[in-house]
């Protein structure tokens, strides 16, 4: 009985690396986050919980959530269409590299600069802008939309593509066309191949990368901060106010309260990706 | 059981000894602070100016924090201390905004990439002040009292008027706040920063409450203004940059008149103009960081900045120097740089402390649904 | 797929992809007075400071896809084998630096880095610690998308019934077929290190993006070119590294 008990724990012990790193640069400054968020003026408090039931706050969680959730199907399909694309050219075709070395470099782009880029295409005076004017006498800047949520998916779709290319293809390189002759020879058509055997294999797959995308554009804030200057109308741009502003002091418990309420969302999109991959797999192990 | 038992004991102790490890600082293997300079409150207490700059040579780098290049000319001044002076310069965090200075002070404090010296708004200026070290610059007898702290913990370099910038080749020439209702401006006119977050913003909240019959007490005119623009379709979220303003993205642009002085300087035909009877002005505060890690050279940088060519430096920006008035009697004013500076006509408003509190407590509620 | 449907999908995606690059592009070419010049690209590429950044940003990637890859693979291997139960938590701490940002991370992380800088110095090399944590979220995910596609199991039990150890499985065993996730997973380390910042400036050191920013602050032209030269130096970088990958590995596994 004791030897069967001990034998369990030893597998742990291959994770304690893992754990150990995660404990002093991840958790430590989650825990002083979370216990951040329950604090105001230096004791315990909920008041900073409390305001997160703010009008403007849940109206920021709104356009988070709809922002981040957009652009992660957008991004996801179309980004998986472009990693089928290169999928299936050859490893060593030039292309296939070309397009993965730059989705490596533009899933990282963001910011000042990203905005700046659209900004100078389809912003006033841009280069499409003038063009469409020349040509079309329309304006297409007339309404503002690239400073409003159309804008916004438009220019967030631009880091999120690339990262699904980047996080999806592993994916759908390892679809062996042995499985496709495999299941043409027991007499699927190609669509029977792709709804029974290639997309549940790759569903997983499929979702956790949506998940990433969700995760990443709910966080970042750098170009919204750019385009969307005034008004936070994001939660992690309500964060940057709380923590930085000069003009309405010491808000920081704020901050790490909302920091918290975003953990929490997080947190519940992935209880939903998991339940859903539990429902769409069970026929896998 | 109890060998599991055990095990997660063992790392949840662990864990606690990690979190309890890193909450506390290591301990500090630099003595360098207690050097005689970290207390000086003069340059007397080193045994003169002379004193202070060898002092300040041997430390040999100096750690400015939030002063971009085009601002008050902060660039010309680094560079003129620097080869002044043989000590280099590190300049971080450009962008940064006064509270991110704070910030950084708190969280980088012992280390030797903490900023040594503040540049810094008015509310959190005078709300951190027991981060400062006082010191008195040789000038500080000439600068008027209600720019000051009596102990010198705090001191007001530069200032300036809240202006709007346009550029006349795109927009027509404004010439008061209200022109900027105009359909002329449809999609063009942009604000730098969010006034419950920049000092630049919230001061073009004020001139716009100033211009539309309220006052420093009173900002809601100025909110409503905004409302106002932004129904028009005229006010443009973006956050303007030197590389928005060249390329057009933003043709015209409320804030300070130096940092859109700086502008014209690039783009010729970008104007200035400091609109109504009633600038909105602001003035900048200089601080020493109470645990800077150089403090000599910190205390010479203040003295650079008071000196006639610091100040100077700063008039070469478009930013109007505390010693102004003092120097054009003394006679070493630039009076070239100072004639280039935006016309001005009537009474400053200059908002207190209260009236900076009341007007954010304003803008906190109210801003963010009004501008929507 | 069809190959013309083929090409008319890149074509499509690369419109949209090279537009904003090629406006950034025409405007850091354009001088004041409506000419075109290449003073700020050249301004960029001499400067001293910035290609002396070069160098410390790439001991950093190098550092951080090594740290990454021994800190995150072989754990993800032995939950996949051994502790199943343990792969929810695992997916949803590796979430969990994406979802906290970078500013307020900042904050808790501070305290941590102090005795980091006690024990390591001051060069920007120590950022490696919180770069492997950031790139956490996105190696995960490459990872986990090419462990998914292989059956690690019957890979693990064959190779333990001829008489490999653990050690021998995870290294010579499962770890050759992840050929492409790790190729990925490096990828978005090497972009995420050449791109980040805002650690980078918060913690005050030196690396390339914020040598980059400040150096691009004295004229627009010059940042807007900074801006592109990054996308396109780390674009480069990435192509060299995909050559040098795709020709050491061997034939694909089963």
């Amino acid at each position: 009985m004791p030897m069967r008990r001990a034998r369990s724990l030893v597998p742990l012990v291959g994770v304690l690396p893992f754990f150990a790193y995660l404990l002093l640069f991840l958790l430590i400054p989650t825990v002083v986050v979370i216990v951040g968020a329950f604090q105001e003026n230096g004791s315990f408090s909920l008041s900073n919980i409390h305001a997160l039931t703010n009008a403007a706050t849940v109206d920021a969680l709104r356009s988070s959530v709809v922002l981040s959730a957009s652009t992660a199907v957008i991004g996801g399909l179309l980004g998986a269409l472009l990693a089928a694309v290169i999928a299936s050219a050859p490893e060593t075709s030039l292309v296939r590299r070309a397009v993965l070395a730059l989705s490596g470099s533009l899933a990282q782009t963001g910011g000042v600069s990203l905005a700046f880029a659209w900004m100078a295409t389809i912003g006033l005076g841009g280069t499409l802008t003038t063009m469409v004017q020349n040509a079309l006498s329309i304006d297409i800047t007339a309404s503002g939309w690239l400073y409003e949520m159309p804008g916004l998916i438009l220019v967030y779709c631009y880091f999120q593509i690339p990262l699904m290319v980047i996080v999806f293809l592993p994916a759908l390189d390892g679809l062996r066309p042995q499985w496709r002759e495999a299941a043409q020879t027991l007499g699927a058509n190609r669509f029977q191949y792709f709804t029974q055997v290639a997309i549940p294999l790759l569903l997983p797959a499929f979702l956790g990368s949506l998940l990433l995308l969700f995760a990443n554009a709910f966080a970042a804030y750098a170009t919204a901060a750019a385009l969307v200057s005034q008004g936070s109308s994001i939660l992690p741009l309500m964060i940057r106010a709380a923590l930085t502003s000069e003009v309405v002091l010491g808000q920081q418990h704020l901050a790490y309260a909302i920091a918290l309420e975003m953990i929490v969302v997080v947190a519940l999109i992935m209880g939903a990706y998991a339940w859903l991959l539990r429902r769409s797999s069970r026929w896998m192990r | 059981m109890n060998a599991r038992r055990l095990a997660v004991a063992a790392s949840a102790m662990l864990a606690m000894t990690a979190v309890s490890a890193c909450s506390s600082a290591p301990p500090s293997k630099s003595g360098g602070n207690s050097s005689a300079a970290a207390t000086a409150t003069s340059a007397a207490d080193l045994g003169g100016m002379s004193k202070l700059v060898a002092a300040a040579k041997k430390e040999g780098s100096l750690n400015v924090i939030a002063l971009p290049p085009d601002w008050a000319n902060y660039g010309a001044i680094i560079k003129a201390f620097s080869d002044k002076y043989g000590i280099k310069v590190n300049s971080a965090q450009p962008d940064a905004a006064s509270q991110d200075e704070i910030n950084a002070a708190k969280q980088l404090k012992g280390r030797p990439t903490a900023p040594d010296v503040f540049d810094l708004g008015q509310a959190v200026a005078l709300a951190n002040t027991d981060l400062y070290a006082p010191y008195k610059v040789s000038e500080f007898d000439k600068i008027p009292s209600q720019f000051k702290d009596a102990d010198g913990t705090w001191v007001n370099d530069y200032g300036g008027y809240m202006s709007i910038g346009y550029d006349a080749k795109k927009v027509p020439a404004v010439t008061s706040v209200s022109d900027l209702l105009k359909p002329a401006y449809k999609g063009k006119v942009a604000l730098n920063g969010d006034p419950t977050q920049a000092g630049a913003g919230f001061s073009g909240v004020v001139m716009a409450a100033v211009a539309n019959g309220g006052s420093a007490d009173n900002i809601a005119p100025g909110v409503k203004f905004f409302s106002q623009l932004k129904k028009a379709g005229n006010f443009l979220p973006v956050d303007p940059t030197p590389a928005t303003i060249e390329a057009g993205q933003t043709p015209v642009v409320i804030d300070w008149d130096y940092t859109n002085a700086a502008e014209t300087a690039k783009l010729p035909s970008w104007k200035v103009v400091v609109p109504g009877d009633h600038p909105v002005g602001g003035y900048y505060y200089q601080a020493i960081n109470k645990d800077a890690p150089h403090p000599a050279a910190a205390r010479l940088w203040e003295e650079f900045l008071y000196s006639p060519q610091g100040q100077n430096l700063f008039l070469q920006g478009g930013a109007r120097p505390v010693l102004a008035d003092q120097m054009k009697s003394d006679g070493t004013l630039d009076t070239a740089a100072y004639k280039k500076l935006p016309p001005v006509k009537g009474t400053p408003v200059l908002l207190t402390q209260a009236q900076n509190t009341k007007a954010a407590a304003y803008l906190a509620k109210n801003w963010a649904s009004e501008v929507k | 797929m069809k190959r013309w449907l083929r090409w008319l999908v890149l074509l499509v995606f690369a419109v949209y992809f090279f537009g904003p690059l090629l406006s950034m592009l025409d405007f850091s070419t354009k001088t004041g007075t409506g000419g075109r010049s290449g003073a700020a690209w050249k301004a960029l590429v001499t400067n001293h400071e910035v290609l002396g950044a070069i160098g410390q940003s790439l001991l950093l990637c190098v550092t951080t896809v090594v740290l990454m890859l021994v800190i995150l693979l072989p754990t993800m291997i032995w939950v996949r084998l051994r502790l199943p139960r343990l792969k929810r938590l695992i997916e949803f701490l590796c979430l969990l630096p994406l979802t906290i940002p970078a500013l307020v991370i900042v904050v808790g992380i501070n305290g941590v880095y102090a005795w980091v800088n006690y024990f390591f110095g001051y060069s920007p090399v120590v950022l490696t610690f919180a770069y492997v944590v950031l790139v956490l979220p996105y190696a995960y995910r490459a990872l986990d998308s090419s462990l998914s596609a292989l059956d690690v199991t019957t890979l693990a039990e064959a190779a333990r019934s001829l008489g490999a150890g653990w050690l021998t499985v995870i290294t010579r065993v499962v770890m050759p077929n992840l050929g492409a996730g790790i190729l990925s997973a490096a990828f978005i380390s090497v972009a995420l290190v050449l791109g980040e910042f805002t650690f980078a400036s918060l913690l005050n050191y030196q690396t390339l993006p914020v040598v980059i920013d400040l150096f691009g602050k004295r004229d627009a032209h010059v940042s807007v070119a900074a801006a592109l030269g990054s996308i396109l130096f780390a674009s480069a970088l990435l192509l060299l590294l995909s050559l040098a990958g795709t020709r050491s590995r061997g034939r694909k596994g089963a």
